[in-house]
C-alpha cells in the first residue's frame, strides 16, 4: 500500500497515463453496477408471479399516461411499506409481483399526499371526478391542486392501439386481438363509468373527457391483489 | 499545486519558448450561464414552495405542482450545477494540463447543445411532456441530444488531456474524469426507452427493475453530477484560494478510489422496506453506510488545507463560501449514510427529512461551492475588481440564513410527520387517521421554508447585480491569457 500512495510510489506513475487511469476507473464503477444489474434481469425467481396480476386495460393504461403527464407521483406513492401503521392506514403490504407491468414503475419518493397503491375501489367513481375537479369539495383542508381541466379536455385515444402494441413488443401479454381493439374497448370502458358518473347525480358526458380514463386508472390501483385474496 | 507558468519562461529564457493561450472566453460563458439558471431553478423552487402551502398558486395545467417540480430540480441540477461544473472544469484542465481546450469548436458545441437541451426542459417539463423517472424526466430525443454532447465534452476533455503539457494529473482531473466516465454510462443505461411517439416512450424496464435501475441512476446522479465533479473543483480552487497545498495526497488517493467504488453499489437505500428484494436492500445499505469514510476523507482534506490560513477568512468571501460548503457536505454526507439505515429510513423516507437532506446538501454544498467559485473567477476573468465585496458578504449571509431556515424547517416537518403517521393511540388504532391531521401540522413549516428560500434566491439575485456591476466595469478587450512554456 505504502509503496503505492507515497508521493513518488506507482500511483504517481499512474497519474502520467490518462488513458489506463480511465480504464480502471470505469472498472471500478462497473463492478458494483453489474453485481446488482445481473441477477435482476437474468433472474426472473427474483420477482415471484402473482396469478391475478394483468396488464392494465386501454383505458386504466390512458388514465396512468395521464397521471405521468400531471407528475402525481411527485405528490404520491404507491408503495405500502410493511409496517403496521401504513397496513392499517392503506391496506396490504406491496408485492414486487403487482408492479411486472409498471413502465416506468410509479414508487414515489415523497408524500405530500397519502399512498395510492391501494385506493382502487376505495371511493365511487363520482368522488374522484368531484376530488379531482376541487379537492376541497371533498377533503375540505386539502394541499392538492385542483384538476379541472382534465374534466374539460377531450380524451386522446389516437395513439392506445399504438402504445399496447410497443408494449407487447416489450413482453406485456397483450393479445393482437387486444391491441387492434384498443380504442373501442377504452370507449366502452369509459362509456361504462361515465354512465356511473351521471346515474350518481354527476356531471353529464364524460365519456370523451380525460377524466374518465384517470378515474378507470385510479380505481385500478391495488385491484389485483385484492382479486387475490379472495376466496 | 502546478508551478508558475511565466517562471519556467524566464528561468529558461535561452531556450525556446512556445506560446499559446488559454480559453478563457468559453469559461466565461459557463459563468454566466451558471448565474442565470441559478436564478431561474431557484425562482420556480420558490414558486413551487408557496404551491405546497397555497394551493391557490397553482395556476393552470402548465404551472401546476407537478409540472413545475421536475422543472425545479432540472434547472437547479443540470443547468445551475451543470454549468457551474463545467465552468470550472474549462478553467481547471487548461491550467492543470497546461493546454489549451482539445477544440474551440466541441467547446461551443458543448456550451450551446447544453444550454439548448434546458431551454427544451423548460418547454417541455410544464406541458407534461415526462418520462416520470425522477431527475430523468426528459423524453427520448432529448436524452438523445444530452448522450450527444456529452460525448463531444468527453472528446474534448479526454483530447485536452492527451495534448497535456503537465506529466501527471492533479487530483482534480481524476474526479472530473469518473464524472466523465460515469455520467455516460448511467444515462444511457437508465434511459433505454421504447418511443410510443415523438414525445412518449416506455422503458424498457419494469415494476421492480425499473425501480432498481432508477435509483442505480438517481443515487449516482447524485454522487457523480452534484458529488464528484464538486470534489474536483474543490481541489483546484481551494488551494489557489487558500494559498496552500492540498493537506493530503495519500488522502486523496485513498478517498478518490474508495469513493469512486462504493458509491455505485448504494443506490437501493432509496428503496428500502419496498417490494425489492431483500439482497439487494441490505447490499445498498452496508456500502452507503461505508460510505462516510471516503466522503469525509474529502471534507477533511478540505477543510485541512485551510490549517494556519483560517485568519484569511475574514477577508476573503470565496473561503468563506468554500468553508461552509465543505462544512454542508461535510453534514449530508454523515446524514445521509444514517438514512441509509432501515430503521432510521423507516420514519424519515416518504417524509420532509429527505427534503431536508436534499437541500443541506443542494443548497449548502453544491451551492456554496458554485458560489465560491464564481467570487473567485468573476475578478480573474474579467480582470477587474469585483464591484462590492460587502455585498458578496451579505450574500454570504443571507444565504447562509436562508439555507438554515429552509433545512431546519424540513427536518421539524419530516420528524413531525413522520412520527404522527406511525402513532397509535391505547386502544391499537391510528392516533392520526385523517392523512390531512398530519399535514396540517407541518403546514407552518412549509412557510418557514417559503422564507428561507426566498432569502436565499434574493442572495443569488445580489450575485447576479454584483456580477452584472463587475463586467460592466471589466475592460472592453479581454484576449485569452498567453502561456510561454519550452518548447518540446
Ligand atoms: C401538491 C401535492 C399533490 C399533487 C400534485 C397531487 N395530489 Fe392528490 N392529494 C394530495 C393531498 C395533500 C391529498 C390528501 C387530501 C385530499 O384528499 O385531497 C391528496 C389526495 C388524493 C387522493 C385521495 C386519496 C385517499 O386515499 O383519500 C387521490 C385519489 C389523489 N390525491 C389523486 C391525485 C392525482 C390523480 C393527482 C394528479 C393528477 C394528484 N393527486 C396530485 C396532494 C397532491
Ligand atoms: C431557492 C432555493 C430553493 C427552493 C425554495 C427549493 C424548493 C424546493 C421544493 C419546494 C421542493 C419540493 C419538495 C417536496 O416535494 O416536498 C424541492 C425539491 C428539490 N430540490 Fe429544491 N429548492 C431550492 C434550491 C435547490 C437547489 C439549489 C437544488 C440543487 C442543486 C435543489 C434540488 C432539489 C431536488 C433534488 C429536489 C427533489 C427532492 C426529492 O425528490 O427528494 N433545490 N425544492
Ligand atoms: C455519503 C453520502 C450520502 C448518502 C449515503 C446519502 C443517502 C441518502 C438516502 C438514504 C436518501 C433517502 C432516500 C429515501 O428515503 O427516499 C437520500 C436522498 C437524497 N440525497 Fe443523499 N446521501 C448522501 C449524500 C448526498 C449529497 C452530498 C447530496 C447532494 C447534493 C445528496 C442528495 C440527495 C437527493 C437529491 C436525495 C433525494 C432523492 C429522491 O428521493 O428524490 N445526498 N440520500
Amino acid at each position: 500500500m505504502k509503496k503505492i500512495i507515497q508521493t513518488d510510489g506507482r500511483h504517481r506513475k499512474l497519474e502520467g497515463w490518462p488513458l489506463v487511469f480511465t480504464l480502471i476507473t470505469t472498472a471500478s464503477i462497473l463492478v458494483g453496477g453489474l453485481v446488482e444489474f445481473i441477477p435482476l434481469v437474468l433472474v426472473k425467481s427474483n420477482v415471484p408471479v402473482i396469478s391475478t396480476v394483468t396488464p392494465f386495460s386501454p383505458l386504466e393504461l390512458t388514465g396512468r399516461d395521464i397521471y405521468i403527464r400531471e407528475g402525481c407521483n411527485n405528490c404520491h406513492s404507491q408503495m405500502v411499506r410493511p409496517f403496521r401503521d401504513e397496513i392499517e392506514r392503506y391496506g396490504e403490504y406491496s408485492k414486487p409481483g403487482e408492479t411486472i407491468y409498471e413502465r416506468p414503475f410509479l414508487w414515489g419518493s415523497k408524500r405530500t399526499g397519502p399512498d395510492l397503491a391501494r385506493v382502487g375501489g376505495k371511493y365511487p367513481d363520482l368522488w374522484h371526478v368531484r376530488h379531482m375537479q376541487d379537492p376541497r369539495s371533498t377533503s375540505p383542508n386539502s394541499l392538492m391542486p385542483p384538476y379541472a381541466w382534465l374534466l374539460e379536455h377531450e380524451l386522446d385515444l389516437s395513439k392506445v392501439s399504438t402504445k399496447l402494441a410497443r408494449l407487447q413488443l416489450l413482453g406485456t401479454p397483450y393479445s393482437d386481438a387486444d391491441v387492434t381493439a384498443a380504442e373501442q374497448s377504452a370507449r366502452a370502458q369509459a362509456a361504462a363509468i361515465a354512465e356511473r358518473v351521471a346515474a350518481d347525480g354527476g356531471p353529464q358526458g364524460i365519456e370523451n373527457k380525460e377524466i374518465v380514463a384517470l378515474v378507470a386508472y385510479l380505481q385500478r390501483l391495488g385491484r389485483d391483489l385484492k382479486a387475490a385474496s379472495a376466496p | 499545486m502546478e508551478s508558475s507558468p511565466t517562471a519556467t519562461a524566464t528561468s529558461r529564457s535561452a531556450q525556446p519558448v512556445e506560446i499559446f493561450r488559454y480559453d478563457d472566453q468559453i469559461v466565461r460563458m459557463f459563468v454566466v450561464a451558471t448565474a442565470l439558471w441559478a436564478a431561474v431553478g431557484m425562482l420556480v423552487g420558490v414558486i413551487i414552495a408557496l404551491q405546497m402551502p397555497f394551493w391557490q398558486a397553482n395556476l393552470g395545467p402548465y404551472l401546476s405542482f407537478g409540472r413545475l417540480r421536475p422543472l425545479h430540480t432540472n434547472a437547479v441540477i443540470f443547468a445551475f450545477a451543470g454549468n457551474a461544473i463545467f465552468a470550472a472544469i474549462y478553467y481547471s484542465t487548461q491550467r492543470l494540463t497546461k493546454a489549451r481546450m482539445f477544440s474551440d469548436l466541441m467547446s461551443r458545441i458543448h456550451f450551446w447543445g447544453w444550454q439548448a437541451i434546458i431551454v427544451s426542459a423548460a418547454l417541455t417539463l410544464p406541458a407534461g411532456i415526462t418520462t416520470g423517472k425522477e431527475y430523468a424526466e426528459l423524453e427520448w430525443p432529448i436524452d438523445i441530444a444530452i448522450a450527444l454532447v456529452w460525448i463531444v465534452f468527453a472528446v474534448n476533455f479526454f483530447g485536452t488531456l492527451r495534448m497535456r503539457r503537465e506529466k501527471h494529473m492533479y487530483v482534480a482531473l481524476w474526479f472530473y474524469i469518473a464524472t466523465i466516465v460515469t455520467v455516460a454510462m448511467l444515462h444511457v443505461g437508465n434511459s433505454l426507452a421504447i418511443p410510443v411517439s415523438f414525445l412518449k416512450s416506455y422503458p424498457i424496464y419494469a415494476g421492480v427493475q425499473d425501480a432498481l435501475v432508477q435509483w442505480w441512476y438517481g443515487h449516482n446522479a447524485v454522487a457523480f453530477f452534484l458529488t464528484t465533479p464538486f470534489l474536483g473543483l474543490m481541489y483546484y480552487f481551494l488551494p489557489k484560494a487558500a494559498e496552500r497545498p492540498v493537506f493530503s495526497y495519500r488522502l486523496s488517493i485513498v478517498h478518490f478510489w474508495s469513493l469512486v467504488f462504493i458509491y455505485i453499489w448504494a443506490g437501493p437505500h432509496h428503496l428500502n422496506y419496498t417490494a425489492i428484494p431483500e439482497w439487494a436492500a441490505s447490499l445498498g445499505m452496508v456500502f452507503s453506510v461505508m460510505l462516510w469514510m471516503p466522503s469525509w476523507g474529502g471534507m477533511i482534506n478540505g477543510l485541512f488545507t485551510l490549517r494556519g490560513a483560517w485568519h484569511k477568512l475574514r477577508d476573503s468571501v470565496v473561503l468563506k463560501m468554500f468553508v461552509i460548503g465543505i462544512t454542508f457536505y461535510g453534514m449530508s454526507t454523515f446524514e445521509g449514510p444514517m438514512l441509509s439505515v432501515k430503521t432510521v429510513n423507516a420514519l424519515s423516507h416518504y417524509t420532509d427529512w429527505t427534503i431536508g437532506h436534499v437541500h443541506a446538501g443542494a443548497l449548502g454544498w453544491n451551492g456554496f461551492m458554485s458560489f465560491g467559485l464564481i467570487y473567485w473567477l468573476l475578478p480573474r476573468l474579467w480582470r477587474t475588481k469585483i464591484w462590492s465585496d460587502r455585498l458578496a458578504t451579505t450574500h454570504f449571509w443571507i444565504g447562509t440564513i436562508g439555507m438554515l431556515l429552509y433545512v431546519m424547517a424540513m427536518y421539524t416537518a419530516g420528524v413531525t410527520q413522520g412520527l404522527m403517521w406511525r402513532a397509535f393511540d391505547e386502544t391499537g388504532r391510528l392516533a392520526y387517521p385523517d392523512f390531512m391531521e398530519t399535514v396540517i401540522q407541518i403546514v407552518p413549516m412549509y412557510w418557514v421554508r417559503l422564507v428561507g428560500g426566498t432569502l436565499y434566491l434574493v442572495g443569488v439575485l445580489l450575485m447576479i447585480y454584483n456580477m452584472i456591476m463587475t463586467i460592466r466595469s471589466a475592460p472592453k478587450d479581454l484576449p485569452d491569457p498567453a502561456v510561454a512554456v519550452p518548447a518540446a
